[in-house]
């Protein structure tokens, strides 16, 4: 672990980097490194965070810009090679507009930006990134989103179920997502994506530490 | 070279909800326009653009569509073309 290194990716519009590196910093004493989205080597990383935040003024769509960056044409053979990312808002939103992970986060039902803690049901341990071996756990988590419904067609969601892809479900759904769903993992379970900012939940001082699992779990092999 | 202007409608497809839509639809009925019976928002893009001949040009912007202006996921998109 002493040399292990997070990349901590910068878009233009990234609000969230600072908290993330933050976290992992301070709180959990991983390394971290900011990554600036026009680079494009990643050899010197053992995993990668996506911030929340608007990348790209949220032009067009949510993530759609950002989709284009050198970063993250370089991250497909960092994925295939089976290191960890982690998509947390703006991060999830590219990474379901970049095809690394199935589905689009559109319009908030309500249209009003949520920000709110959430209560949220773990439902998969697929890849580890959450503390629930034993039995179904529930964690609290704060979102701030304008764009986080998670949509998908039918054939998709069965997929997602039927593949334990989902890993994340809202308890009471803030967003209108289909199936309550707040956040998934691609199949093998190194790539996850999800609305709620675990970096924001890292500290008893700021309202709770049911982000830190997840954070920390980005240095599993 | 050929130029062309071309015209590129996004819309989101039937079965995601546009709040949005709703929201103005709604607004809509407010103000008192009657009879409305659906408002759905999408996006138009104008772009011009060179190429040799309608063909190549249609490919290109197919392209544009199917991976940047569109998320086929969640939304539609068609396109009309005019020679300038």
């Amino acid at each position: 672990m002493d040399n292990f290194t997070v990349g901590v990716v910068v878009f233009p519009g990234s609000n969230c980097d600072r908290d993330v590196s933050w976290a992992l910093e301070g709180c959990l004493d991983i390394r971290t490194k900011y990554l600036w989205h026009e680079s494009s080597d990643l050899s010197d990383l053992d995993a990668i965070v996506l911030p929340g935040g608007f990348s790209y003024g949220d032009y067009l769509r949510c993530g759609a810009i950002a989709r284009f960056s050198p970063l993250i044409n370089a991250l497909d053979e960092f994925v295939k090679s089976g290191k960890r990312v982690l998509g947390i808002c703006n991060g999830f939103q590219i990474l379901t507009e970049s095809g690394f992970l199935p589905g689009a986060l559109v319009a908030n039902k309500n249209l009003n930006f949520i920000c709110d803690d959430v209560e949220l049901d773990i439902v998969s341990s697929k890849g580890g990134w959450f503390n629930n071996v034993d039995e179904k756990q529930t964690i609290k988590l704060p979102i701030a989103h304008g764009e986080g419904r998670y949509h998908c067609d039918s054939d998709t969601l069965k997929r997602l179920v039927d593949n334990e892809l989902i890993a994340l479900r809202y308890k009471n759904n803030p967003n209108g997502s289909s199936f309550d769903i707040a956040g998934i993992t691609n199949e093998k379970g190194n790539v996850l994506g999800l609305m709620p900012h675990p970096e924001r939940a890292c500290d008893e001082t700021i309202g709770g530490t049911d982000g830190l699992f997840t954070l920390k779990s980005l240095i599993l092999k | 070279m050929d130029q062309f202007a071309v015209k590129v409608f996004v819309r989101l497809r039937p079965s995601v909800l546009d709040p949005a839509g709703e929201a103005t639809k709604s607004a809509s009925i407010k103000l008192g326009a009657e009879g409305i019976k659906s408002l759905r928002i999408g996006k138009m893009i104008e772009v011009k653009i060179e190429g040799n001949g309608e063909n190549e040009v249609r490919g290109k912007i197919d392209l544009l569509c199917d991976r940047l202006f569109a998320n086929t996921v969640i939304e539609d998109y068609e396109y009309s073309l005019e020679k300038l």
